[in-house]
């Protein structure tokens, strides 16, 4: 085993074409659990730790959009300027893990791992991020709906990193809710993320951990349209959110049932959509 | 670096040479096996327990999910560099004080997150003490004595700004 530590993008994508077979590490929470436990003993590593570029975001204001560098930590979405520019993302951070996890875990490596149960998921699908990738051939972009292709399997190809990825700023409400075992250090059991564009009054609802791939409960959506202003009853709450968790294709594993993983879409979504008009 | 390639670690201020070790080693197992520095622990070796909590560039980390290889330029800290050999932190003393000690193998990894947490917030609420620990798993105290000793600390040092 041999660790690399670029400094550079370009220093990084070097060596991953030199050695195709290379790992990517970032905060390691993930990547530190399965060396531990020898279910992986990569011959190359490159660690992304010091590529100061990685850990970089930039909120641009004419084109509405924030990037946010694969390195960036959840610690630091949650308390830096982020959190206004991406609130569902701040709050999908803040419910990651324990504090050690949240000031080591990075993005790129919750996109990397690709789990259904990844936290901020559900965010990205929902706001229809573009990941950008690099190798040493160049750089690409792709959507979010093309990068996760299903349960820790993403597009990424041999020699190719994520550097980062890019949201669309939406004036509006926007939230992240999930339900797990107890409050602190739980992989989502189900969870789900809506976002409320203020201009023309449409959501957008994205599902975690209820399917092979997070999955966007799209009729839900145009349902939601297609009801009359104000859209605050808790009536229709209710039947958005039953709407939702009829989009949802759980399975029945260790964690929970797909019975009861259905029910907590309908309870997150219910909730989520009563929080958005109670400001 | 590869395999048995000696790598410096910067510790508690000092530089201290890594030598014959694997290179996919944690930090956890090189603190406590190659360095001779036990204070942090290892239970679960995945995230889950906080008992090898320690200080890396200012935040407090599981050492046992960092690869130690992949630390060479990283500002460590571990519990016994809190305070000079032989004396106490306010926050050991109290734990000491209040009972906050039983069979021990949760408190430096608490020590460590309690004094980053009064580092940067030095009137928490309880909510907050809470959360900043939430990540530490102690089976035997049932907390209440911690969170004693934390106030007792909070108030001791209002006491003396
Ligand atoms: C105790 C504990 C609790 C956790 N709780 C949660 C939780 O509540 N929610 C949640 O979503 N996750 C949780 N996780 C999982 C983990 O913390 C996240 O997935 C985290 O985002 C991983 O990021 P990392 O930087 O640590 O990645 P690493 O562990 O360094 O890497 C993870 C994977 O991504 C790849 N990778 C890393 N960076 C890149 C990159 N730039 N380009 C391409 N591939 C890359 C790696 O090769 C590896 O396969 C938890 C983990 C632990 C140990
Ligand atoms: S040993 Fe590191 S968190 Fe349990
Ligand atoms: S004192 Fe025993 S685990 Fe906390």
């Amino acid at each position: 085993m041999t660790v690399h530590s670029p400094r550079t993008i370009d220093q990084a994508v070097t060596l991953l074409e030199k050695y195709p077979s290379a790992m990517i590490l970032s905060g390691g929470t993930d990547f530190m659990v399965e060396v531990n436990f020898n279910h992986r003993k990569p011959s190359q590593v490159v660690s992304t730790r010091a590529i100061e570029e990685l850990r970089q975001w930039n909120i641009d204001h004419d084109t509405n959009s924030i990037f946010i560098g694969a390195g960036v930590t959840y610690s630091t979405i949650e308390s830096s300027d982020i959190a206004q520019a991406a609130p569902a993302l701040a709050e999908a951070s803040r419910t990651v893990g324990s504090p050690q996890i949240r000031a080591a875990g990075t993005m790129g490596g919750n996109l990397g791992t690709c789990s259904p149960a990844g936290d901020t998921l559900p965010v990205f699908a929902a706001l229809d991020a573009k990941i950008l990738l690099a190798s040493n051939a160049g750089r690409r972009e792709v959507s979010f709906a093309d990068f996760m292709v299903g349960p820790k399997k993403n597009s990424l190809l041999a020699g190719e990193m994520v550097l980062g990825v890019s949201l669309p700023i939406i004036e509006g409400w926007q939230g992240y809710a999930k339900v797990g075992v107890r409050n602190a250090m739980v992989i989502s059991i189900a969870s789900a993320c809506l976002v409320r564009n203020a201009s023309d009054d449409s959501v957008r609802v994205a599902l975690g951990s209820v399917g092979p791939t997070i999955i966007r409960a799209r009729a839900a959506e145009s349902w939601w349209l297609d009801q009359g202003a104000p859209r605050s009853s808790s009536e229709m709450h209710t039947e958005f959110g039953a709407r939702c968790a009829a989009e949802a294709s759980p399975i029945t594993d260790h964690r929970s049932t797909a019975e009861y993983r259905r029910h907590a879409i309908k309870v997150l979504c219910t909730r989520l959509a009563a929080r958005s008009t109670s400001r | 670096m590869s395999e048995n390639q000696i790598y410096t670690l910067t510790v508690n201020g000092s530089q201290r040479e890594v030598k014959d070790s694997w290179i996919g080693e944690s930090l956890l197992y090189v603190l406590r096996e190659r360095l001779g520095l036990p204070g942090a622990k290892g239970a679960c070796e995945q995230g889950e327990c906080g008992s090898c909590t320690v200080m890396m560039d200012g935040a407090a980390v599981c050492s046992c999910l960092v690869l130690a290889a992949s630390a060479v330029d990283a500002d460590i800290k571990t519990v016994e560099g809190l305070a000079p050999d032989g004396s106490l932190t306010d926050v050991q003393q109290s734990f000491i004080n209040n009972g906050a000690v039983q069979c021990g193998f949760c408190t430096p990894g608490l020590i460590v997150a309690i004094h980053n947490l009064l580092d940067s917030q030095p009137n928490p609420s309880e909510l907050e003490v809470r959360e900043a620990i939430s990540g530490n798993i102690c089976r035997c105290t049932g907390y209440g004595r911690i969170f004693a000793a934390v106030q007792d600390v909070i108030e001791q040092r209002g006491a003396t700004r």
